[in-house]
């Protein structure tokens, strides 16, 4: 996927942080971008700026965790931008803050998690992942984190829906290469967002990433044909590693 | 001619697996039982199949201004969603489990009427002269606005043979993408990812365009005699490049559904023949109708006497069809969006 102007993009979660900046980097190289996300005020403002700079937008609210939110935007993203040949999965909740142990984690609050962070992705890719396969075009990218690798106490709820989520994509990347459409996914590294406030109030955001940076070496890695399918990619080693 | 052989409908969109399969075959008169599941090893390799990709609207509205349902029936513009103007028909309102011929007495609404489904507001544009229930309206939101309100406010044309009402989930194909169809392209609905994957491993080659199917029923008589209304459709270059090389090595093109079958062979009729790009597919299916593209056909079933089943004709002949609903019959196929499938492949 060099040429970012034949490329119909959804990015879930866009109205801030990593999500935000990705759509952003998308649509100034080129593509034409769908952003979702639950709130409609940020997501606007995110999106006037995307057209006064030049770029395609367009901007959906769903909530992710919802099953019959699903229909709906995925029908508007496809009409709004064209079959869709990029699909990012980047929205996800925490669970309730501060972070707690994971024995005082709420059923419901773990349920609310795994359908935000895992089933929505399922459910999103379900249905747009099929189109893809019969065009032989698409790449799905999942934007995991290193607590779904390490056992970090108190990110219970987030880490186990990561840990999760990067399974899917191993999972949908082996049925899924065959037709012609990669999935991978990204540990982005510790950013300067809102969730990594909301999660560690006293970081000091000096030694936390730029989301922006974050995002241009994540649109690199859709660009680039060596990523292997399945694989679960660091954003800070990625440069590296190419 | 042999008199028309009912099929039970199946009445739930819930499968148990995969749909049987009644495979009808012109180029030696046979007829056989096999399983959907099966098609990947009744097709040859190289064989092109073409799936139209439409996904389903919800494009029934409950009016909240009158007494009255309208269903969406296609696109009257040429621009979808952006300055839209639809074809439409109104019902008296009612549940999903009456049927549409008891429901055919609708209020009228004239020319510049407003009406209301909840948060949707729209306006009658036109009324057909002969059928007062056929309207064309416009809506107040255009793009994204105009979808957000139709997904809230709509519903899923229901049928009611089925056991329970239908939602958006039950008739959507696995491949679909842009929100076209008024009513689901349903010969894929039984066509499921798996099925797609060993499609492919057999070397059948898939091709996809776009088709906006129309309602399939009125509930009256003199309007479904009109049906289908003009449907848009959108061929893409890379299914006009895979149809020309098909049939310039003489291999087969195979439809999935009547609406591709609708789209391929109104566009090959064009002055300039099958080239990429939209149009508005206006051809008749009916008897008589010489195809020019498409091999052969995988669709629902359908009794004789119905316009699908005059299109099966142009495949094969009346006397083997005829057998095969007699055979479907006996060995208790099941019709309608939910049913059985039939692969009725052409004479050479």
């Amino acid at each position: 996927m060099t040429n970012f102007q034949q490329t119909a993009a959804l990015v879930t979660g866009a109205s801030r942080g990593l999500g935000r900046a990705l759509a952003e980097r998308l649509a100034e190289r080129g593509a034409r971008v769908v952003l979702v996300a639950r709130g409609k005020g940020a997501l606007d403002e995110v999106v006037e700026g995307i057209r006064r700079r030049g770029g395609v937008a367009h901007g959906l609210t769903a909530d992710l965790g919802d099953k019959h939110a699903v229909h709906p935007l995925a029908a508007a993203a496809a009409e709004l931008v064209g079959p869709l040949d990029l699909l990012v999965h980047n929205a996800s909740e925490l669970g309730p803050t501060p972070l707690r142990p994971l024995l005082d984690t709420a059923c419901e609050d773990l349920t609310r998690v795994l359908d935000v962070n895992l089933v929505g992705p399922f459910r999103l890719s379900k249905i747009i992942a099929g189109s893809m396969a019969l065009r032989r075009r698409g790449t799905i990218v999942h934007v995991s984190s290193d607590a779904s690798v390490n056992a970090y106490a108190g990110w219970g709820a987030y880490s186990i829906s990561k840990a999760a989520l990067d399974h899917l994509g191993r999972l949908l990347a082996v049925e899924l290469e065959e037709h012609g459409v990669r999935v991978f996914s990204v540990d982005p590294g510790e950013m300067d967002t809102e969730m990594h406030r909301a999660a560690l109030p006293d970081a000091d955001p000096h030694t936390l990433l730029d989301p922006a940076a974050v995002a241009r070496t994540i649109v690199r890695m859709i660009e680039s044909n060596g990523v292997p399918p399945g694989a679960r990619l660091e954003a800070s080693s990625f440069e590296v590693a190419s | 001619v042999t008199a028309a052989v009912t099929l039970p409908p199946a009445r739930t969109p819930e499968r148990t697996g995969p749909p049987r399969l009644l495979v009808v075959d012109g180029s030696n008169q046979t007829i056989r039982d096999r399983s959907l599941r099966e098609l990947p090893t009744l097709l040859e390799p190289g064989d092109l199949l073409v799936l139209n990709d439409a996904a389903t609207l919800p494009a029934s509205l409950a009016l909240t201004s009158h007494d009255a349902e309208l269903r969406l029936a296609g696109f009257d513009g040429d621009t979808a969603f952006r300055d839209v103007v639809f074809r439409a028909v109104l019902f008296r309102s009612g549940s999903w489990r009456e049927p549409t011929e008891e429901r055919v007495a609708a209020p009228a609404l004239g020319v510049g009427e407003r009406f209301a489904a909840g948060s949707l507001r729209g306006r009658v544009v036109a009324v057909d002269s002969r059928e007062p229930r056929l309207v064309t309206v416009r809506f107040e939101p255009t793009g994204a606005a105009l979808l957000a309100a139709l997904y809230r406010e709509g519903r899923v044309i229901q049928y009611s043979y089925l056991t329970r009402p239908l939602e958006l989930w039950d008739v959507q194909n696995g491949y679909a993408a842009r929100p076209w169809a008024f009513e689901p392209p349903s010969a894929g609905l039984g066509i499921t990812f798996g099925l797609l994957t060993g499609l492919r491993r057999r070397g059948i080659e898939l091709a996809r365009l776009s088709h906006a199917a129309g309602i399939s029923s009125t509930g009256s008589l003199s309007l479904d005699q009109r049906l289908p209304f003009p449907e848009r459709y959108e061929i893409p270059v890379e299914a006009v490049d895979a149809v020309a090389r098909a049939r310039a090595s003489g291999r087969r093109v195979i439809a999935v559904g009547t609406t591709v079958v609708r789209a391929l062979e109104s566009a090959a009729r064009l002055p300039d023949g099958l080239r990429a790009g939209e149009g508005s597919a206006t051809l008749v299916l009916g008897p008589g109708f010489r195809r020019q593209v498409v091999d052969g056909i995988l669709s629902g079933l359908h009794e004789q006497g119905t316009s699908h089943f005059s299109l099966l004709e142009s495949f094969v002949d009346r006397s083997l069809l005829a057998s095969a609903n007699r055979h479907a019959a006996e060995s208790g196929y099941l019709q309608h969006e939910f049913g059985d499938v039939c692969l009725v492949l052409g004479s050479a």
